[in-house]
Order: C-alpha cells, then sequence, then structure tokens
C-alpha cells in the first residue's frame, strides 16, 4: 500500500506541474503574441503573420499609433478621469461610511438601504436617462459628464463602513472630547486609521474606472475628453485591414499601465477583490 | 454614539444621498416612464403605452436578446467558475512558481475589456491568427471564428471565460485558505484518498464560496458589452447580439429611445433577480 502511494505521488504532482504551465502559457502567450506583433512591418505581417518574432525591432507601429491619435491628450484624460472618481468616491463615502457605522439618528436605515439598492443600477440601466441629463446642462463631452455620475460607490461606501465598525467609539469620544470637529475626526483621525482599505478601494476603482469603455463610449463625442481605450478600440474600427502591427501596439500602449500598476500592486488589488465576498 | 450635533448626519450623508437620487434613482424611474413613450432624442416624446413593450415581443427582439445573453451566461458561468476551481485546488500552495501561476491568470481580470477585445480579435483571425493557425497545425479542425454565426457567441465565451477565470480562482482560494487544515489530516488518517478529501471536506466547506461566485459571474456575464461591441458590433447576422448591445444598438444606431428603455427596464428586473440569488448567496456564505 504504502509503496504504490509514494511512487503515485509524484507523479500525480508532476501531472498536475505540467497542467499549470500549460495554464501559465494560455495566459501568457496572447500578450507576448500581440508585443512581438506590435514590432513587426506591414510586409512582414502579410508576408508571415504567424512567424513567432519580428525580424528586427520595428518601432514604426507605435509611430503610427502616435500619429493616428492624440495619444498623450487620451492618456491624460484617462488618468484625470480615473483618478478624479477614485478621489471623490472616498471623499464622499468616508462621512456617509461614518455615519452609517456610528452614529445612531432618524433615517439611517433608509440611507443604508438606498446605497445597498444602488448595486441593482448597473451603468447600463442609467446612461440613457443620465445622458439625456447631462446634455440638458450643455454638459456632454465633459469630464463632469464622466466623473460625477461616478461619486459615489455603495461598494466603497461599505468598504469604510464595514472597517469603521471596528473602530472603538471611545477613540471618537476622546477626539471629540479634545475639542474636534466631526470634519476633523473623519478625514483627520479616522482615513488615516483606514489606510489599508482605503489604498485598496482606491486602486480597485482606479483601475476599474481607467479601463472603463461602456460610459466614456455613451458620454463622448470629442477628441478633448475622450478616454484611451475608445481611442485604441477606434484604430481597429478605422478599417485598418490587416495593419494588426499598428492595432497590437494601441493594445500594448493600453494594457502595459494596468499590468504595470498590477504587478506593483498585486496585493492590494486581490484584497479588493477578496473583499467583495464578505 | 450619538451626532455631535443634531444635523450633522445632513452633511455627511447629503453629498451621498444627492447623487444616488440624481444619478441612479432619478435615471431609473426615467427609464421606466420612457419605455411607455416613442421618442428619438430630437422631436419630442410621444406617449404609446405599452407599444415598445409589444414591439419588442413581436419582431422576437427580446426573445433573441434572452437567449443569445443567457447562452452566453450559461457557458461562461459554468466554464469559468470549473476553471477557476480547478486552478485554485492546484495553485493553493506557497512557492514562486504557483504565485507566477496565479498572477498570469489573474493578470486578464486587471487589464481592460477593450484590450482582451483586440487581443483575441487578432489572435482569433479568420486569415491570419495564431489560434487558426495552432488548430491548423495541430489537425484540429477550425472556422471563422468570429465571422461564423454558430461559433460567434461561443468565441465570445470563451474570451469572457479566459478574461475573468482569474476572478472565481482570487476567490476560490480565499475559500480553500479559511478551511481548517486538521480536517484534511483527519481525513487522511481516516485513509481518505485526494477524490474522496474533496468530495466530503473542500466541497462541502466551498460550497457558500460558490454560490457567491457563481451569483456574481452571473452578474458580470449579463453586462458584457465590450467584447461584443469591438469583436463582432453584435454580429454575424446578429448572432452576438446580446442584452446591453441590444440596447446601446437602439438608442445611438436606430435612435428608439422608448424601445431601449423597455429593454432596460426588463433586463433590470432580471437584475434584480439574480441580485436577489446574489444576497441570499451572500447570506449563506456568512453563515458559514
Amino acid at each position: 500500500m504504502r509503496e504504490t502511494r509514494t511512487l503515485r505521488q509524484p507523479l500525480r504532482e508532476g501531472v498536475i506541474d505540467v497542467g499549470l504551465g500549460l495554464a501559465a502559457l494560455v495566459w501568457l502567450l496572447p500578450y507576448l503574441w500581440m508585443l512581438s506583433t506590435s514590432l513587426k512591418t506591414l510586409p512582414e505581417i502579410v508576408r508571415a503573420p504567424t512567424a513567432p518574432l519580428p525580424s528586427g525591432f520595428e518601432l514604426g507601429a507605435y509611430r503610427a499609433v502616435l500619429e493616428a491619435m492624440p495619444l498623450a491628450r487620451y492618456f491624460l484624460n484617462t488618468t484625470l478621469m480615473a483618478l478624479g472618481i477614485a478621489v471623490l468616491q472616498i471623499l464622499v463615502a468616508l462621512p456617509a461610511g461614518y455615519a452609517l457605522a456610528k452614529l445612531k439618528f432618524a433615517g439611517r436605515g433608509v440611507a443604508f438601504g438606498m446605497v445597498v439598492a444602488t448595486l441593482l443600477i448597473p451603468a447600463q440601466v442609467r446612461f440613457v436617462p443620465v445622458f439625456a441629463l447631462l446634455a440638458d446642462f450643455g454638459l456632454v463631452n465633459s469630464m463632469t459628464a464622466l466623473i460625477l455620475p461616478f461619486g459615489v460607490s455603495a461598494f466603497g461606501t461599505f468598504l469604510i463602513r464595514q472597517a469603521l465598525l471596528s473602530v472603538p467609539d471611545s477613540l471618537i469620544e476622546a477626539a471629540r472630547m479634545d475639542g474636534a470637529s466631526e470634519l476633523r475626526i473623519v478625514y483627520g483621525l479616522l482615513a488615516p486609521m483606514l489606510k489599508p482599505t482605503l489604498v485598496s478601494f482606491f486602486l480597485f476603482s482606479f483601475v476599474y474606472h481607467w479601463n472603463d469603455y461602456f460610459w466614456p463610449l455613451v458620454m463622448t463625442t470629442d477628441d478633448a475628453v475622450r478616454t484611451l481605450p475608445l481611442g485604441i478600440a477606434l484604430l481597429r474600427e478605422q478599417g485598418t485591414g490587416v495593419r494588426w502591427h499598428i492595432v497590437m501596439a494601441g493594445n500594448v500602449l493600453l494594457s502595459a499601465p494596468a499590468l504595470a500598476v498590477f504587478a506593483l500592486a498585486q496585493k492590494h488589488l486581490l484584497r479588493a477583490v477578496a473583499s467583495k465576498g464578505p | 454614539m450619538r451626532p455631535s450635533r443634531r444635523l450633522d448626519p445632513l452633511w455627511m450623508l447629503g453629498p451621498t444621498v444627492a447623487l444616488l437620487v440624481l444619478f441612479f434613482f432619478v435615471p431609473l424611474l426615467q427609464a421606466a416612464k420612457s419605455s411607455f413613450y416613442d421618442w428619438d432624442l430630437l422631436t419630442p416624446p410621444r406617449y404609446v403605452g405599452l407599444d415598445n413593450y409589444r414591439a419588442l415581443i413581436e419582431t422576437g427582439e427580446l426573445r433573441h436578446a434572452l437567449t443569445t445573453t443567457l447562452t452566453l451566461s450559461v457557458i461562461v458561468v459554468l466554464g469559468s467558475m470549473s476553471l477557476g476551481l480547478a486552478l485554485a485546488l492546484g495553485l493553493n500552495r506557497p512557492g514562486r512558481f504557483a504565485a507566477f501561476v496565479r498572477s498570469a491568470v489573474f493578470s486578464a481580470y486587471v487589464v481592460s475589456w477593450v484590450s482582451v477585445a483586440l487581443l483575441w480579435l487578432w489572435v482569433l483571425d479568420a486569415d491570419a491568427g495564431a489560434f487558426t493557425a495552432l488548430c491548423r497545425a495541430l489537425g484540429i479542425p477550425t472556422t471563422n471564428w468570429l465571422g461564423n454565426p454558430r461559433a460567434a457567441l461561443y468565441a465570445l465565451a470563451g474570451v469572457t471565460i479566459w478574461k475573468i477565470a482569474g476572478y472565481s480562482m482570487v476567490l476560490f482560494i480565499a475559500g480553500l485558505q479559511d478551511i481548517p487544515r486538521s480536517l484534511y489530516e483527519a481525513a487522511s488518517l481516516d485513509g481518505a484518498g485526494a477524490w474522496q478529501r474533496f468530495v466530503n471536506v473542500t466541497w462541502p466547506l466551498l460550497r457558500p464560496t460558490a454560490a457567491f461566485v457563481g451569483t456574481t459571474s452571473l452578474i458580470i456575464s449579463f453586462q458584457v458589452f465590450d467584447v461584443v461591441r469591438v469583436m463582432t458590433q453584435g454580429g454575424p447576422v446578429r448572432s452576438t447580439s446580446v442584452f446591453v448591445y441590444a440596447i446601446y444598438e437602439q438608442v445611438f444606431l436606430n435612435l428608439r429611445v422608448g424601445r431601449a428603455s423597455a429593454l432596460v427596464v426588463v433586463f433590470f428586473v432580471m437584475l434584480l433577480g439574480l441580485t436577489a440569488l446574489q444576497l441570499w448567496a451572500w447570506r449563506k456564505k456568512g453563515a458559514a
């Protein structure tokens, strides 16, 4: 009995390792393929589209992307939008989370219910009326249209409320005795204490909105506020035919920042994802 | 605790409530109202009663949107969950190799849907795509995955699985780590093999996690839009026209806001049902 088990164990582990290695390939090869294609030239793609490596280190495709669109503008727009949303969400959610976690007042249940109910209303359900509303104020094609409708995050409010529940009341009472205003308690005392939660949520929200395609697609038509995912997706729509090297060069530029954030802050992002299930 | 001044909750919750009303609740009610109107965004809306809903049913548009969305969702949920669980079981261990594979799989969840869509558009290209070439080299029958009306929806489902399997993997690993080691040791002492340990220890304790992951992936797959917009534009012959894409198409291509709003209402009611399911799973997870 024991003999066969000790023999079978390494065999099984070997098979599992091979399977996991294959999985890594399935997820990594497409990125490498994207990178390789982006370094090719048009004649190369026409001649041998599936050649694994480019014949040289050719940056022509990247230059073509830069010529096709105001890349720096799009990059700046996307970053400003994602930054604006993430910061606004945290600023708004901190006092709300504090009131919901720590204060007793009439209407708390209703307010909490409203926040929970928001989870039911995704962007796809509300974009038409919001578009019409913003159009009435001439705000379509503006940063306001991209940022303000996401100013409150149910997930963020939840997360902050949850984290504040474990802060002892005595701490807040002591600060009040010292004459600290509620404003100071929320942003000056409690916010620094919640730093790990806030960092995780900030990164999660930033990456999510940096990547967003749907909302900027329906809210903008103007280069001045268009975001990078839209611009890069347009590379394909412009009837580029077989100019895959240019599309892939754009895609490298689009995915690199997200992958860089992931590489640097993997732990935080994983925590935000895992905390979706309490 | 009592608020230090009676009106403090007002400024604390004011911004949240104002934004919720302005950008969530009023739009929802307006969408419901628009569904009874004929409106092209340019001329004033005209009341038409239930005509929009009737048209959705009579043209078969509703049935089509439901069929494509449900087909996609079932494949995506089953595929990404079983893949995520298998990966979690293999990768729930220390070491650099496991950490490397975990990062590789989860990275797809972090990059944008647009990136993923463009990537696979090229890999699946009928003439020059790497996947097509690989299939030919291995002698596996292949097709024009995105141009064949009978294959395109499955291709999109595959791409979506690739994108979100890392999400279920991460949650399953977290679930596995909550299972006490002593249970496995006890099962081993009783002579249970690997399969028996999975059936009798792992799966029963993982079921609440599975319920949560399942409903969340269901909601994600219901909202799929970017891959459709970038890869197939709902085609070929509308075979990939899922719910959200149909809504988008009605508004921006057909300028039929009323018809789109009726779709939004049906979509919202379905999400409501799914979320009820999720809250139930959530509670179960909290209880475990």
